[in-house]
């Protein structure tokens, strides 16, 4: 199959590479571009351990074509964290005790990360129904929720940064 | 009392036993810098794709490989013939039976592995698993366990349909695979012959699948020149799985080195060796190149590690009051088309006989016959000891049926059978020695705490006004910790486990352990025990596991056994240090070893408290020349732990939900856990395990099921139709606790993160049912969807209006 190019942004940096037109993005992400912290728990877009920040949007990166990121702005965990600082959700999700194997974690921080622009101060419920599409079978959530209270308050009373 | 404050100070800078430190772990998954299976990229690795069998039973005519290799990419395609001469087509399992690797000669499940494909990426592999053509003949096939026997059923397993028995005792039919029996048949018989009161309700356990988040995968990267194996992957118990290997490659085990890296989550799923893991290392092994074979979610869900499958029947015998006299338990185990069930050799049916519970029942016999069937082989324990989650949700369900029959509240009919406190250690009627308890004040505990009272009241006036309220109960007692080596063995090796701990000069220290954490903490909590024994700060106590080059051997991380056996080996492995800390400690300060005592993080002479050497300078002296003579060198310990006993945590759990009387639709209102895993290591740690538990409790019993139609076709394999809650269903947990050490283990703690599990389907499912109870329901089978609600609803005829 005829290999495409594609450029876009990634974590703050642009990156180009050789894509098939088939190719998914989480594929692309892992295998070439060596970025191994998003995850894939079922692609059918049903679990969320693929999601990363895509124009502004989660996304479920096992249900996007490497070549849709073709001029786009891609965010994954390993962007996450700026200077050597941790983002207060990385924060949060480790002080709240928000993970255990670790696997969805990467996904849940990256829709935390989009959620809390749209909502920065969510209610509870409004917690549980924005991650809703991001499944965890360690925590149970209870500790996850936390752990975006925990960014929600931080981010809030440092104005979003 | 500034001593008093100066040693508190000493202990919290431990961090050890008790304190709800941050997980080690953590830094590198909330960073994306995790290692799990599918991140291991070598060079020149091949990707292995499954071609599988899409009928349930049907004869492999031919397999035309052709079309596959020609496709770009594809370098090879392997089928059993492929196998063959290295006698790797079939493989022994964890049940004493053994299973095609690839499919010889005919399928016996849908989705059975037929062939694999090897490409140069995951794309051409899936391309290349598309174009091989089987050309199958389709036979019939069972389903139904309960037709198994029947006399004119299928031949399933023609590759074993004249042996006399397949590992554990004698059959009686070619799809029989076991059957199993313990306790007083007799005695039993003879008491339900006479009891006043008897109850009895079939009681399905459904088949489910653990499903963690990762599937199972590996890496398996053969090196012809040296003739070494290394394989990473999702294994839970790496050092039986290289022995495993061993025996079934020829290799010396001394050159095969299993990994486990992180591990995405198991509940049981990454116990036993499936065909995916052989293959690739066959692959590996004929080519010389490193392969990676990673499951998709579908071939998760269809072929690896279903749980459950058991048709129960349970009974019990009481008096007039309600107090147990006799049980009688009976399940047809459906182990599907192979019977590669994990479970200790002389327990086919795992722990099945704890199902007396929480309660002292005079005379007990239970019963498994297990069979073969057309559906995928297993069966693991799904977040519990084997068989131990059907054995507590039967005892736990029968305790409400013969509540209702006798007429007394489901709390009371537990007090009125409890096992008294002063009657631990408690020898049950199978044999099993409980080795603590303490159950009546932790059921009174939560009944106050959600002031069930009330909570009956409310009850009763909503059921006056026709809405459907339930309040459920499940007083349970779980058995963890596989175990004395006298009574637990896989393949024949004995369910020990390991601890290895070496103190650096400087004081810190490192510690490796047979088992293989799957996002359980063990790198926090292990430390937390050593850091209390030695006196050394836990954040400079690095713990190790799961790589068998490295790591002593031990059985592994399932059935909640490594506090229960690991723990228990960290502890003893720190004390023997400590010992020799000891000598070493008189010889530095010119007494004698029983002038010194221990405190916190030193030794110091006893009646002049200013004389001291901690630990740290302890360690510093043993790697010197000052040293008590004829001392080695160092300050390292190796423990290999064999426990006296399993552990017995236990818990009171209550659950209130409300039923929409139209939808069926059920919500959990409140759920109140107590749990009781003795000494606490890590508090925080243990309730995030609780929560899990509890969730994926939750989801066995209102929504998991693996359906299948008549042909043996799957219904539901992909995350589309099988129930993982998400956390707008999951509902919020309420946690307590006491604390009831374990006597036998050295720090007094337990297993803990199976409890909520176990514990909790059985109270999920008696607070459905209770909201029928009025109405003369018994009981409903899991999973307790909206449509299965409605249907007990409707036929009630509680859905009409008004």
């Amino acid at each position: 199959m005829a290999k495409k190019n594609i450029s876009f942004t990634l974590n703050g940096g642009q990156v180009e590479t050789l894509v098939e037109p088939r190719e998914l993005l989480i594929h692309v992400l892992r295998e070439q571009l060596g970025l191994t912290g998003s995850h894939i728990g079922c692609e059918t877009s049903h679990c969320g351990a693929c999601t990363v920040d895509f124009n502004g949007k989660s996304v479920k990166s096992c249900t996007v074509l490497a070549v849709q990121a073709e001029g786009g702005t891609v965010i994954t965990v390993e962007g996450l964290a700026k200077n050597g600082a941790l983002h207060p959700l990385q924060e949060g999700f480790m002080q709240e005790h928000g993970l255990q194997c670790g696997y969805c974690t990467p996904g849940m921080l990256m829709r935390s990360y989009r959620f809390l622009q749209e909502i920065p101060n969510p209610t509870e419920e409004q917690i549980r129904s924005g991650l809703s599409g991001n499944i965890c079978r360690c925590t149970g959530y209870q500790n996850i929720v936390k752990a975006v209270q925990y960014a929600a308050k931080k981010l809030q009373a440092t104005g979003g940064k | 009392m500034a001593t008093v404050t100066e040693k508190m100070e000493r202990e919290q800078k431990l961090e050890g036993v008790g304190c709800a430190r941050k997980r080690k772990e953590d830094p590198r998954f909330i960073q994306g810098k995790g290692s799990y299976i599918d991140d291991i990229k070598l060079p020149g690795m091949l990707f292995g794709s499954i071609v599988r069998s899409p009928y349930a039973h049907a004869r492999v005519k031919s397999i035309n490989k052709a079309k596959a290799l020609a496709v770009p990419g594809v370098v090879a395609v392997l089928v059993a013939d492929d196998l063959k001469p290295v006698k790797l087509h079939w493989m022994p399992t964890l049940g004493g039976d053994v299973q095609a690797v690839l499919a010889d000669k005919k399928v016996c499940f849908q989705m059975q592995e037929v062939a694999m494909v090897l490409g140069t990426d995951r794309y051409s592999a899936a391309d290349g698993a598309a174009m091989v053509e089987v050309d199958y003949e389709e036979l019939p096939a069972i389903v139904d366990p309960h037709k198994s026997m029947d006399k004119n059923a299928p031949i399933i397993r023609e590759d074993i349909a004249d042996k006399k028995e397949v590992g554990h005792g004698p059959r009686t039919h070619p799809n029989h695979i076991f059957t199993w029996d313990a306790g007083d048949k007799a005695g039993t018989d003879a008491v339900f012959a006479s009891a006043p009161v008897t109850v009895k309700q079939e009681i399905l356990n459904p088949r489910v699948h653990p499903c963690p988040l990762e599937t199972c995968g590996c890496v398996a990267s053969f090196d012809k020149i040296t003739g070494q194996l290394t394989v990473y992957m999702t294994s839970q118990a790496p050092h039986l799985v290289r022995t495993v290997l061993a025996m079934l490659s020829g290799i010396p085990e001394s050159k095969i080195r299993v990994i486990g890296g992180d591990i995405g989550g198991g509940f049981g799923n990454k116990v036993p060796v499936y065909p995916g893991y052989v293959v690739a290392i066959v692959a590996s092994i004929v080519t010389g190149l490193p392969i990676k074979w990673i499951e998709s979610r579908i071939e998760n869900i269809s072929t690896t590690g279903f749980a459950r499958d058991y048709h129960g029947v349970g009974e019990l015998a009481a008096d007039k009051d309600g107090r147990i006299k006799a049980l009688r338990f009976t399940a047809l185990a459906d182990h599907g088309a192979f019977n590669s069930h994990v479970s200790a050799t002389k327990l086919p049916a795992g722990l099945f006989s704890i199902c007396t519970g929480s309660y002292d029942i005079p005379k007990a016999y239970c019963k498994v016959d297990a069979v073969y069937t057309n559906k995928a082989p297993g069966g693991v324990a799904y977040r519990c000891s084997l068989r131990v989650t059907e054995a507590v949700y039967l005892i736990e369900r029968m305790m409400d049926v013969l509540a209702q029959k006798v007429g007394v509240d489901k709390a009371e009919i537990r007090r009125r059978n409890f096992v008294k406190a002063e009657q631990f250690p408690y020898t049950t009627a199978f044999g099993w020695q409980l080795d603590s308890g303490n159950y009546h004040p932790a059921l009174e505990k939560v009944l106050k705490a959600v002031d069930y009272a009330e909570l009956r009241k409310e009850q009763a006036q909503k059921r006056a006004k026709g809405e459907l309220m339930g309040i459920g109960i499940s007083t349970f007692t779980e058995i963890v910790g596989a175990g004395p080596t006298k009574v637990c063995d896989i393949l024949g090796i004995g369910l020990f486990d390991s601890c290895d701990i070496r103190v650096n000069p400087t004081g810190s220290a490192i510690a490796r352990l047979g088992t293989m954490s799957q996002g359980q903490g063990h790198a926090t909590t292990y430390a937390q025990i050593i850091a209390t024994e030695l006196g050394l700060p836990s954040s400079e106590i690095q713990i190790e596991e799961g790589d068998t080059d490295k790591a002593p051997y031990g059985a592994g991380t399932w059935g909640s056994r490594s506090t229960p056996v690991a723990g228990a080996a960290a502890a003893r492995a720190a004390r023997k240090i400590r010992e020799k800390a000891k000598k070493i400690a008189a010889h530095l300060l010119e007494v004698a070893e029983g002038d010194l005592e221990w405190d916190v993080d030193r030794f110091k002479v006893k009646g002049n408290p200013s004389q001291t050497k901690t630990m740290k300078e302890i360690a510093m002296a043993a790697h010197t020349g000052n040293r008590p003579e004829g001392t080695e060198v160092g300050l390292e310990a190796v423990e290999y732990y064999d426990p006296p006993n399993l552990t017995y945590p236990f818990g009171a759990y209550v659950c209130v939900v409300d039923i929409d009387r139209h939808t069926g639709e059920t919500k959990v209102r409140r759920f109140y856990a107590l749990d009781d895993c003795g000494t606490r290591i890590n508090p925080m740690i243990i309730e995030g395990q609780i929560h899990g538990g509890l969730t994926e409790a939750f989801a066995v019993a209102m929504g998991q099921a693996i359906p299948f139609d008549a042909e043996g076709n799957h219904l539901g394999n992909s995350l589309m139709d099988y129930f993982l809650p998400t956390a707008v269903e999951t509902p919020k947990w309420e946690t307590d606790y006491t604390v009831t050490p374990s006597p036998h283990h050295p720090i007094g703690a337990k297993g803990v993160a199976e409890s909520p599990h176990v514990g909790g389907i059985p109270c999920f499912s008696n607070a459905v049912i209770d909201a029928f109870a009025h109405l003369g329901v018994t009981h409903m089978d899991m999973p307790h969807t909206a449509h299965n609600v409605w249907k007990t609803i409707h036929k009630l005829g509680l859905d009409k209006n008004p």
